[in-house]
């Protein structure tokens, strides 16, 4: 276990290498540089362009940026040794002045804790989505499944099917038309995310597609528990229904539907940039769609390999969860 | 070979021949259970629908797509007409967006991207995948090893963000022009996407390396590609159309949210254009323009969601057809 654990966790370092080189490569290929694209209100002249690149570091050769990206170089021009990727550096904004990726992610508004930076916001986001998903989808599942084929299971199977098939950003366009454009029951142009109830609206939506996959997948569980002969054992021993379902079948149930939970999380916090963009909230995501309209370079860069890294430890916490959870699966060494 | 015929008490033989059901082929067993399924029939007739929509959208429009019509912006639906002060006109049904276009017109010309983007990319990705994944299991060795390393990074790679990045970076390029940034799209979407048939294939072909069939196969002589091609590949058909199934959805839900975020499809102004507009684009539209006129963002929203729907009856049931141990479970 420790052994196969420290070999996946090795395994990490050239997965986000190459993501950070992929990135890197695609990035360097787009013609011009950043911040003569697409950008008409300023064009920059060739001596401003000249010394943001030499500030930059975008004068050195390709492979000296990107071992500088990853590793670090010195700064050409107070000659000092500046770490990267692997202290935790991003590296400088090109549209923010002043202000690097790992601030603008990670920082939290003077005064204010983790809670409230962009990163912050969005995990936040995540975890009430997930909560949803679990406190509604579980029990929705278990339901369906101990009433199969009655009307409480095909309400269960339609809400679970359309939450599936209806993408979170489709839904999100029905919620706002209906809520706030015609009802006006909610405000989706919300600045103060101070206020707990505005959260609502992202949270329903961002949850539901995951609230649905876990109703589905608690269903099917569930269904394929109750056919196990230690289940018929447990009734034949005249267990009382409620022991039966408690401590026999949901409990084996729920190994599938804790498993996918770390990536749940994972696809919820990094999933989310389209509902934080059309409710403007103020999270990792819209920062990085706000990067794209922006073209700033090293914002999107950076923020990719945030989410490579949650992506790759989410995944990671599947095989060490199922060994913790269910104990006739053993890791090939 | 049917499941009829075994299910029949032997103890009178002669009455077998005319009780047992002519035996049929896995396909049209599969077929015949799946038109038994009412969502996917559905499903069928949806995706069908949006099929002839995208060819004979110009036959179709009501309207020509690109028609400016200066002092007839933002008009409400006519069953619509009251949400705002502006008067409808009978002609747009669906309304008019911020120049004056036919909002139904402009949806139904989407429907060509979506259909194109569920289906194309969907080609390349089966052969490059399937190809690559027979290989792999079966030489096995380096190859295979290669390919797990292959998917250990793309996996790791979110796909959106990787498509993200591809259409900022390579949007103003040589590729990134052509058919209006269409092929690029379908380059992104196919570079993740095969590997996740080569997986599937390579473990399919992996289990049934250890038939007995194969094995016979070896025995009388059969050469490696055509226990390939004739052996191992249509026994691997089930999982395999499943999971197209399922993928198509999830490449048309890409597409539109790339055009939504400004950078998939570039609307087209000419009219001798094939690929006018997306849904993704037109949804990118009516976001500026949600209250003054929501038909804009509502009508491809909902066609999304539609087609999304119908390919995931389509390919549960699908699922039920092709392994029917697993009905009722998933």
């Amino acid at each position: 276990m420790g052994t196969y654990l420290i070999r996946r966790l090795f395994w990490l370092v050239p997965v986000l290498f190459t993501v950070s080189l992929v990135t890197f490569i695609i990035m360097r290929s787009a013609p011009g540089g950043p911040w003569d694209t697409s950008d008409e209100r300023r064009q920059v002249d060739a001596a401003t362009a000249r010394s943001l690149a030499a500030f930059y570091g975008l004068d050195k050769p390709i492979w000296r940026q990107f071992l500088g990206y990853v590793i670090g170089d010195t700064n050409s021009q107070t000659g000092k040794y500046v770490c990267g990727l692997v202290c935790g550096n991003l590296g400088p904004s090109y549209r923010q002045r002043g202000r690097s990726v790992q601030d603008i992610l990670f920082g939290a508004p003077e005064g204010k804790t983790f809670w409230q930076s962009r990163f912050g916001y969005s995990l936040r986001l995540g975890l009430m989505a997930l909560s949803m998903a679990v406190f509604i989808g579980i029990p929705l599942g278990i339901i369906a499944a101990l009433k199969q084929n009655t009307i409480a299971d095909y309400i269960a199977l339609f809400i679970a099917t359309s939450g599936i098939s209806v993408p979170s950003f489709v839904l999100a366009i029905f919620f706002i038309i209906i809520f706030a454009a015609r009802l006006h029951w909610v405000n989706i142009l919300v600045d103060d995310w101070t206020q707990i109830r505005y959260w609502f609206m992202p949270m329903a939506v961002l949850g539901f597609g995951t609230m649905a996959f876990t109703a589905r997948l608690t269903r099917s569980s569930m269904l394929e528990v109750m056919r196990q002969d230690y289940v018929r054992t447990a009734r034949a021993k005249g267990l009382v229904e409620r022991v039966v379902v408690l401590t026999h079948m949901f409990r084996n149930a729920l190994i599938p539907v804790i498993t996918i939970l770390g990536p749940a999380l994972a696809g919820l916090v990094t999933g989310s940039f389209i509902i934080e963009t059309m409710f403007s909230f103020p999270g990792m995501g819209r920062a990085y769609v706000q990067a794209i309209g922006q073209r700033d370079y090293s914002l999107i860069m950076g923020t990719t390999v945030v989410y490579a890294l949650l992506i790759a430890v989410a995944n990671l916490s599947v095989d060490v969860f199922y060994v913790f959870v269910d104990p006739r699966i053993r890791l090939e060494e | 070979m049917t499941a009829t015929s075994q299910s029949v008490a032997p103890d009178n033989i002669a009455s077998l021949n005319t009780i047992s059901t002519p035996s049929r082929s896995l396909g049209r067993e599969a077929w015949s259970r799946l038109i038994r399924n009412k969502a996917s029939v559905l499903g069928m007739f949806i995706i069908g629908f949006f099929i002839l929509l995208a060819i004979f959208a110009s036959v179709i429009a009501p309207k020509n797509p690109l028609e400016l019509n200066g002092g007839k912006r933002f008009l409400p639906p006519p069953f619509d007409a009251g949400a705002t002060n502006i008067k409808s006109e009978p002609e747009f049904l669906l309304g008019t967006d911020s120049l004056g276009r036919d909002v139904l017109s402009r949806v139904i010309y989407g429907s060509r991207v979506s259909m194109v983007v569920g289906f194309l990319p969907t080609m390349i990705i089966l052969l490059v995948g399937t190809t690559v994944g027979m290989a792999a299991g079966y030489l096995g060795g380096k190859m295979d090893n290669l390919l797990m390393r292959v998917t250990d990074v793309v996996y790791a790679f979110p796909d959106l963000l990787f498509f993200i990045i591809v259409m900022v970076a390579l949007r103003d390029t040589f590729i990134g022009k052509m058919m209006n940034g269409l092929v690029l799209l379908f380059a992104a979407l196919a570079i993740v996407n095969w590997v996740g048939v080569a997986r599937l294939v390579r473990g399919q072909v992996l289990s049934l390396k250890q038939k007995e069939f194969v094995e016979a196969a070896h025995c009388i002589g059969a050469t490696d590609f055509r226990i390939m091609t004739k052996h191992i590949l249509p026994n691997s058909l089930g999982p395999l159309i499943v999971s197209v199934a399922f993928q198509i959805p999830g490449l048309i839900i890409y597409e539109a949210i790339l055009g939504y975020l400004g950078v998939g499809l570039r609307p087209a102004t000419d009219s001798s254009s094939f690929f006018i507009t997306s849904w993704g684009t037109l949804m990118l539209d009516g976001q500026s323009a949600i209250n003054s006129q929501p038909y804009l963002l509502l009508a491809p929203a909902l066609c999304v969601a539609l087609v999304v729907m119908a390919f995931t009856f389509l390919g549960d049931g699908l699922r039920d057809a092709l392994d029917p141990r697993m009905r009722g479970t998933q």
